[in-house]
């Protein structure tokens, strides 16, 4: 039964696969075990429809000083789910989930609406934002790491109560969605630097200095001990209190982060239905790149074409003219597809049926 | 003591309404939907409101958007023998049997806002709401008259599967279809949202290379229209001047944008409607006449001057 | 007489470990049989075996001269052997009823007849003496009945053999004495009974005759008259390190130098009497005691991974306050944990992000040890501890067992330990690691270190340790060293009661 390749490099384990020839096969195998293949390949596949469906989805023009187009689109609109996933996939390495992103999203945006109407300067609203972004990662952090109530329901109270909290921030001031302007944060959420979208540079910032968090400190060793083996990891004397709080801390903080995209971007705060889902696509987008929910690895680069896989999806669903009744159904079908081909048991069927053929 | 204080405070203020009240003052129950939203809670203030004025006693319960709240409340009220009672319905099903209680109990039954969905028709008198029909079809007129019966439109639905988004798109679809140079080349859902609204417009603006041949945007709510007019900016066109913008729901931010021209006309969903609700129920409880099944407020349609180009 | 089941030449082996070599083992009915062994002898591997949770790699089992073959619980129980494992394994949010009826819920015009399943439930009770509300759910009822009626469930009315795994293991003496007489009731029925346990005089009440494994295969058998107390601890203790060279480490070589652990009175209530404790540079101190005594609590304690909450622990003369591994490994203490799956390796991490953990949480997260430090560490304990592995980046789960072993003792040894506590360094590990391990600690030492090691092994504490600590019931009941340290002394200390 085991029929071992004669594989280019000893150290690598041997694969079930018949071999079909020397060292390019290799090469070939080695390179569709990259972690981050399938998740690319489900992008190029959107986008690859994409154009058959939609001629000119690839142009790109320059309106209003800045680049203009569907890909332009699909990263500038994927940038506020982008930040809650980097969040996300920070939070389920450790072995938990973050279900109240949304709702922090949401207290910020009330908490920038109010500030504004209040004629605060800002910059100190930003701030202000952010801070309450931290708070709430403060809050759910302390549940799971001092408390030690499972993730899931720590966070569900946040998510539950938290839209509440941002209507109730607008009763401060008997706002009802009010629309805002800020040359300060709308330059940051649609504003551009050169031809480039503000955001798109805001998250590029936030995703190197995460990138460095993790994998330039020890950081990441840290959150990836805590949540594949948090015993283990305590008994080799990882503070693994403080590393699930940070966690969290993040998460919020990032939620936060696309709030203020998010809330500038409609000048207007609406607890009840902004980033509605967020969460959800976020867990996708971090398992479509390769994370795991059982914890203990985390990937920023796969997180990031996850996001992009779910948003091209999307945009490509907006403009194909497709009745929107439709939406939902492509949507699932799509992200069912994508993480077939992930599946290991998935790919070996496929291979053994194909060989069989074959034989 | 506590307790006495108390006490002949309550009887002081029973003695008082009873001397205030006109010896048959009408006692109606409103049971609420809840508080979501922005023209929900409007609703409920002008009905209180307005009770005041018409010297109603107002028993107000709010279900907090459930079902079982909302049974509670109407039991509650026949129990104290209203003399009328007002349901906003939570959901359509489920009411045959506390209506037949209340007419068991000869209190007649108003509904406002939705509908329930009864067999037995003569447990309610009759529905007062608006119409969103009605309400798609003002918005679709408005935009024949502005176009001149010649427009290609892009539509931002509410969510699949509502009943605004539904019955708005119908009514718009009847009027427009009397008009051969009118039709909907674009229609996506913003789920009535900003964000949803802005979403899709910058979907339309890549996909009709900048709305190329389009002229008119139809919104099911003002919310996505807000959100659409943000995104036609931004790609440098110039909602209200080269596009004939119409929504529904007549927020107060919309009357900002009406005013500064870049949005076109929004038929006003109505929440001070206690006007139109009380007089149809204090009169039947005058002559108990029959009445419609179905009593529609008026919509109204408010637009800034058209652009004249 | 014959028996009712009789396994023969029971063997099975898993990756890396050879569980059961050649096992064998009878009960005759009416008679109580004690299974016994240290963890990781054999006993629960033989159980499956019997009871179809596993299938054997080779070897019979009749049940009443017929060979069978139980390829799952449940086809066993059909075939009269029952068994109750030491967690109980009912759903206790069900009901008695639903606990004891639950797939094969008797049935009237295709619906289920719930007043039959209520009868049935409660006969089955009623053989065991049993009389409860059986609709209220099991986990309102005390573990002590939560046991009978898990009895009840593996008895089927034709059972001929009843498998109790520690089965008094939560139970108090009151209530032990009432499952020791529905036992003895059983056995006069003529069911054959299998009985583990870890509490050696409870085994001399209930069994007629007792087995013996260690290390997966059968070191003695007889009736309880035959195996003695003292014998049965010495058997299960065992000398399997013959391979070995017995050149034991001078007991007497009093340490000159200033202790590097000194623990006062150290202590936890309901876990742990406080015991005193002395480690200097070179020493290696053994833990010895039988399962459950108390061997992996000291370990802990001394780590800090227990809090202790009596006594005081000082590490080169200075006080730890509020002991924690992080304090422990930043003052060179480190701790090799006996649940290597657990509590030790990181499956997911690397061999390299595995071994190089603990040093890296001493540096703090800030002070990331560069790639090339790391890859220069890891390449280093490979080679030293000899790791078989592809590579460094291989996950560690994916490794053997012994090899697992040794990351975790790279992660203690990568960070320049002064004391190092190994709890149980050579569990599950096949006989090779074994020796390399045993080897390794005695170098250690000799190179100045401290060591605090804990075994189930009386040969392996024997060939490594210049004094061994010997604990019984949750209790330091002795120090043993110089020529007092024999076997049979400590096997003495260990059986005296």
């Amino acid at each position: 039964m085991n029929t071992q390749t004669p594989s280019p490099k000893p150290e690598q384990p041997a694969t079930r696969l018949p071999s079909s020839g020397g060292a390019p096969a290799g090469r070939w195998l080695a390179l569709i075990r990259h972690r981050l293949v399938w998740p690319l390949m489900a992008l190029a596949l959107v986008l690859i429809v994409d154009a058959l469906i939609s001629p000119g989805f690839f142009n790109v023009r320059i309106v209003q000083g800045r680049l203009f187009g569907n890909v332009i689109d699909i990263f500038y609109r994927a940038m506020p789910t982008a930040m809650v996933a980097l969040g996300m996939a920070v939070v389920i390495g450790t072995k938990g989930i973050d279900l109240s992103v949304g709702s922090i999203i949401a207290i910020c945006g009330a908490i920038i609406a109010w500030r504004m109407h209040q004629g605060d300067s800002h910059f100190v609203i930003l701030l202000m934002a952010l801070a309450a972004g931290l708070a709430c990662g403060l809050w759910n952090g302390f549940l799971v790491s001092v408390l030690e109530i499972q993730p899931i329901i720590a966070t569900l109270i946040l998510m539950v109560s938290g839209r509440g909290i941002g209507l109730m921030v607008n009763l401060l001031y008997g706002g009802t969605n009010p629309s805002f302007t800020s040359p300060l944060l709308q330059g940051l959420s649609v504003g551009s630097l050169g031809l480039i979208p503000t955001r798109l540079i805001v998250g590029a910032v936030i995703f190197f200095l995460l990138w460095l968090l993790v994998r330039r400190t020890a950081f990441g060793l840290f959150l990836e001990s805590v949540g594949g083996n948090a015993k283990s990891a305590r008994l080799a004397g990882v503070n693994a209190r403080f590393v699930l709080l940070s966690a969290y801390l993040i998460s919020g903080f990032l939620a936060a982060t696309a709030g203020v995209i998010l809330t500038a971007d409609t000048h207007t705060s609406d607890p009840v239905s902004v980033a509605s889902n967020i969460e959800l696509d976020a867990i996708l987008a971090v398992v479509i790149g390769g994370g795991s929910l059982a914890g203990g690895r985390i990937f920023l680069d796969g997180t990031i074409i996850g996001v992009l896989v779910i948003q091209a999806l999307t945009t490509s669903i907006l403009t194909s003219g497709l009745p929107p009744e439709y939406n939902l159904v492509v949507k699932a079908v799509v992200v069912l597809i994508v993480l077939l081909l992930q599946s290991s048991n998935m790919r070996a069927a496929v291979v053994s049926v194909l060989v069989r053929r074959k034989a | 003591m506590k307790f006495a204080h108390w006490l002949t405070g309550t009887v002081f203020g029973a003695s008082m309404l009873l001397a205030g009240a006109p010896a048959h003052a009408v006692t109606i129950g409103f049971s609420q939907v809840g508080d979501e939203g922005d023209w929900r809670p409007a609703f409920s203030k002008d009905m209180q409101e307005e009770a005041k004025k018409e010297g109603i006693d107002l028993k107000f319960a709010d279900a907090q958007g459930k079902e079982e709240e909302q049974l509670k409340a109407v039991r509650a009220f026949i129990a104290q023998k209203v003399d009328a009672i007002i349901i906003a319905p939570v959901v359509v099903t489920g009411w045959e049997q506390v209506l037949r209680e209340a007419k068991r109990a000869g209190i007649p039954v108003f509904l406002a806002d939705r509908d329930v969905d009864v067999t037995d028709k003569s447990l309610t008198v009759t529905r007062i709401s608006a119409d969103f029909s009605l309400e798609g079809k003002l918005a679709g007129a408005w935009l024949a008259q502005a176009s001149k019966g010649s427009c290609n439109i892009v539509e931002l639905q509410g969510t699949v599967g509502a009943a605004p988004a539904i019955e708005r798109k119908k009514g718009f679809e009847t009027i427009i279809s009397n008009f051969p140079n009118m039709k909907i080349v674009k229609t996506q859902s913003g789920d009535f949202t900003t964000e949803g609204g802005k979403k899709v417009m910058e979907a339309f603006i890549k996909s009709t290379d900048n709305l190329k041949g389009i002229c008119g945007v139809f919104a099911h709510n003002d919310n996505m229209q807000l959100g659409a007019i943000q995104a036609m900016k931004e790609a440098g066109l110039n909602p209200g001047k080269d596009f004939l913008m119409v929504s529904v729901d007549y927020v107060p931010a919309m009357k900002e944008e009406l005013a500064k021209g870049e949005a076109n006309a929004s038929v006003e969903l109505r929440s001070a409607i206690g006007k139109y609700i009380y007089p149809v129920v204090t009169n039947y409880l005058k002559d108990k006449k029959e009445l419609p099944r179905w009593i529609v407020i008026p919509s109204d349609l408010h637009h800034a001057a058209a652009p004249n180009d | 007489m014959a028996a009712i089941i009789e396994l023969t030449g029971i063997s099975k082996a898993f990756p890396g470990v050879r569980a059961l070599d050649h096992v064998d083992f009878g009960v005759e009915p009416g008679e109580t049989h004690a299974l016994m062994g240290e963890n990781g002898a054999g006993k629960s591997t033989l159980i499956k075996v019997m009871t179809g949770a596993l299938q054997a790699d080779g070897g019979t089992i009749r049940l009443a001269g017929k060979e069978i073959r139980p390829e799952s619980p449940g086809a066993a129980r059909a075939a009269g052997i029952g068994a109750v494992y030491q967690e109980v394994n009912l759903i206790p949010t069900m009901s008695v009823t639903k606990n004891l009826t639950l797939g094969r819920l008797p049935r009237k015009f295709g619906l289920i007849d719930w007043g039959a399943a209520r009868a049935i439930a409660r006969a089955k009770l009623a053989r065991l003496g049993v009389d409860i509300d059986v609709e209220r759910p099991v986990g309102s009822y005390s573990v002590a009945i939560q046991q009978l009626i898990a009895i009840a469930r593996a008895l089927e009315d034709d059972a001929r053999v009843l498998v109790l795994d520690e089965p008094t293991a939560s139970l108090d003496a009151n209530e032990t004495e009432r499952l020791f007489e529905i036992v003895r009731d059983l056995k006069a029925r003529g069911l054959g009974i299998v009985f583990i346990s870890h509490f050696i005089d409870q085994v001399y009440r209930i069994a007629d005759r007792i087995t013996v494994l260690r290390n997966g295969r059968r070191v003695g058998v007889g009736t309880t008259e035959e195996i003695p107390s003292l014998k049965l601890v010495s058997l299960m203790i065992g000398r399997d390190l013959e391979h070995i060279e017995h050149q034991r480490p001078l007991m007497d070589t009093v340490a000159s130098s200033k202790p590097i652990l000194t623990a006062k009175g150290v202590g936890r209530r309901r876990l742990l009497e406080p015991f005193d404790l002395e480690l200097h540079p070179g020493e290696v101190v053994g833990l010895a005691g039988l399962l459950g005594s108390g061997r992996t609590e000291t370990a802990k304690l001394v780590f800090g991974a227990i809090r202790h909450d009596s006594g005081e622990i000082r590490i080169d003369g200075h006080h730890i306050a509020s002991p924690t591994p992080k304090h422990s490994l930043n003052a060179g203490v480190t701790f090799c944990p006996e649940d290597r799956k657990s509590e030790g390796i990181v499956a997911e991490l690397s061999v390299r992000e595995n071994i190089i953990l603990a040093l890296q949480s001493r540096r703090g997260w800030l002070r990331l040890l560069p790639r090339r430090e790391q890859d220069r560490l890891t390449s280093e304990m490979i080679a030293a501890l000899n790791i078989a592995t592809p590579d460094a980046d291989k996950p560690v789960g994916q490794l053997s067992g012994g090899n697992q072993q040794k990351v975790l003792l790279a992660r203690s040894l990568v960070s320049n330990p002064r004391l190092l506590i190994l709890d149980e360094p050579t569990r599950g590990i096949d006989v090779g690691a074994h020796a390399e391990i045993v080897t390794l600690i005695r170098e250690l030492a000799a190179k100045g270190l401290a060591l605090l090691v804990a075994s189930s092994e009386l040969d392996e504490l024997l060939a490594v340790s210049h004094r061994i600590a010997v604990l019984r019931d949750r209790r330091m009941v002795g120090e043993i060293s110089g020529a007092e340290a024999t076997r049979e002394h400590i096997i003495q200390t260990i059986a005296a009661s």
